[in-house]
């Protein structure tokens, strides 16, 4: 059976219904990424995934045992939290250090295990979260626009992670994004929502679609294009060559 | 050794100090510190309701403290701005209490006790309400704990972890009514809130971890209390103000030495 199964959803605060008559299937292995514009129901439909918000119709099931890794959006960790990596990084689960620092290993950042939260940079913090999310080797990874504030490239780089992750250890990856230039080209599935599912399919697919143009404009058309420039390479050798 | 008022006196301060050292970490982690304000200013209205209905002041002081809470954890999320309410609450329930007091001429009250506290009279059976409400608090929050700390860092991640954020809330309100409860003969309604963040913000510079600032904050917490009432009684100074003083004596100093050694890294 599917890891997720999403029918028939419907999510109404108050009187503004935000999701109507969603569907969604998550099979294990595959990369589902769903994209939207702003207030199209994205995050409300993952709240509606791990039990945050109550659906107003429709059912979400999981399957039994089913274990979730989940990437907030933004963490915030007030000033006067003091906490170190590997405290962070056994939040929810009792694990030796040689867990967590596998776990920050497969996440791209092996080195962070005494440093405290506070001191990371953006794409370190984007990392030990998901470093964090794998520690209990879930069947599912959930991530809520887990590149914000990154720059492009440090969003393609984190991305290509999640891929490698998903390629390590077989888990599936739901995941929301706005960075329509670089999330496609590691997606197996893209579903386009705006307050219900507007089309879906291989990134290919969605990318060409009438549906898809008039959401996101002409303009993105290249997205295409733009996710297969490869940015395996930095530009250091210009400020050498400044210097 | 029970007999001696000093012994009574430290042991109450210590066991309050144990009580709000846990708890006022979360207080200060969530930015909840006019909240404790709110619910212990609420609680002079269950001094007045206790002594009207000849009861002893605990239970009321812990059934409105509780009311309290719940009513500004219930209005929380609800559209209100919440400083405006919270500022409403804290000082109408004050006011409503001192007129409430003032009614009832039959007693001579000596208000004072209940604002600034009245430690050097704990009785033995005080001591006992006061350890046996610490033991509660310490023993929620330790239970608690790691669902506590999620839900505190990120509601989302609590969720998808299996835990609901709402009940966690619930448990911190329970244990910050308890708190003011007991610690209402210690340092007064007034100062209360004093007891929950001065420790625990005097512990951040020192820790890395959270239960490292708990545990800190619990040390300075019981230093106060000590060295406020040795304080007290060698310059003959109220005692409650005395202990909130040397808190905050040894928040400055703790972050002066921290602000030395970080120039000096």
């Amino acid at each position: 059976m599917s890891l997720i199964s999403v029918n028939n959803l419907s999510v109404a605060y108050g009187a503004n219904t935000v999701l109507r008559n969603v569907g969604l299937e998550l099979e294990p292995g595959e990369i589902v990424t769903i994209v939207g514009p702003n207030g199209s129901g994205k995050t409300s439909l993952l709240r509606a995934i791990i039990g945050a918000t109550a659906p107003a119709s429709g059912v979400v099931s999981l399957k039994p045992g089913l274990k979730i890794g989940y990437v907030p959006q933004r963490l915030h960790i007030d000033q006067t939290l003091p906490i170190t990596v590997e405290r962070f990084m056994r939040l929810t689960e009792r694990v030796k250090a040689a867990v967590c620092t596998d776990a920050l290993r497969a996440a791209g950042v092996p080195d962070l295990l005494k440093r405290q939260m506070s001191q990371l940079s953006g794409g370190q913090f984007q990392r030990v979260l998901l470093a964090r999310a794998l520690i209990n080797r879930p069947d599912v990874l959930l991530l809520d626009e887990a590149t914000q504030g990154l720059d492009q490239p440090g969003s393609a780089a984190f991305y290509q992670q999640i891929e490698e992750v998903r390629n390590a250890t077989g888990c599936a990856v739901l995941m929301i994004s706005h960075d329509l230039h670089v999330v496609m080209s590691a997606s197996d599935r893209v579903i386009c929502l705006n307050g219900h599912v507007c089309c879906e399919g291989t990134p290919a697919v969605v990318a060409s679609a009438p549906e898809y143009r008039a959401l996101f404009g002409a303009g993105t058309g290249g997205a295409l294009a733009l996710y297969r420039h490869e940015h395996d390479h930095d530009h250091t050798h210009h400020n050498e060559a400044a210097e | 050794m029970f007999d001696d008022f000093m012994t009574r006196a430290t042991l109450a301060g210590i066991g309050v100090a144990f009580a709000a050292a846990p708890l006022g970490c979360f207080v200060v982690w969530r930015r909840m510190a006019y909240f404790g304000d709110a619910t212990a200013h609420a609680a002079i209205l269950g001094v007045a309701l206790s002594l009207t209905f000849e009861m002893s002041i605990f239970p009321g002081v812990l059934a409105v403290a509780l009311i309290m809470a719940l009513t500004v954890t219930f209005l929380t999320g609800r559209g209100y701005a919440m400083d405006t309410l919270l500022g409403v609450l804290a000082h109408s329930a004050l006011a409503f209490g001192l007129v409430a007091v003032s009614f009832l001429s039959g007693i001579r009250i000596d208000l004072m006790a209940y604002l600034f506290g009245d430690i050097l009279a704990v009785s033995r059976t005080d001591l006992v309400v006061i350890w046996g409400g610490a033991v509660l608090v310490v023993g929620l929050i330790l239970w608690r704990w790691a669902a506590l700390l999620t839900s505190t860092l990120n509601e989302e991640l609590a969720y998808a972890s299996g835990l609901n954020p709402k009940r966690e809330q619930l448990v911190l309100t329970l244990a910050l009514a308890i708190t003011v409860a007991v610690a209402i003969k210690v340092v007064g309604v007034l100062l209360i809130a004093a007891m929950l963040i001065i420790p625990a913000a005097a512990a951040r510079g020192l820790a890395r971890t959270p239960e490292a600032m708990a545990l800190i904050a619990a040390a300075i917490g019981a230093l106060s209390a000590f060295a406020g009432l040795q304080g007290a009684y060698l310059f003959d100074t109220p005692a409650g103000p005395s202990i909130v003083c040397v808190a905050a004596v040894l928040f400055v100093g703790l972050n002066l030495i921290g602000w030395q050694s970080r120039r000096g890294a």
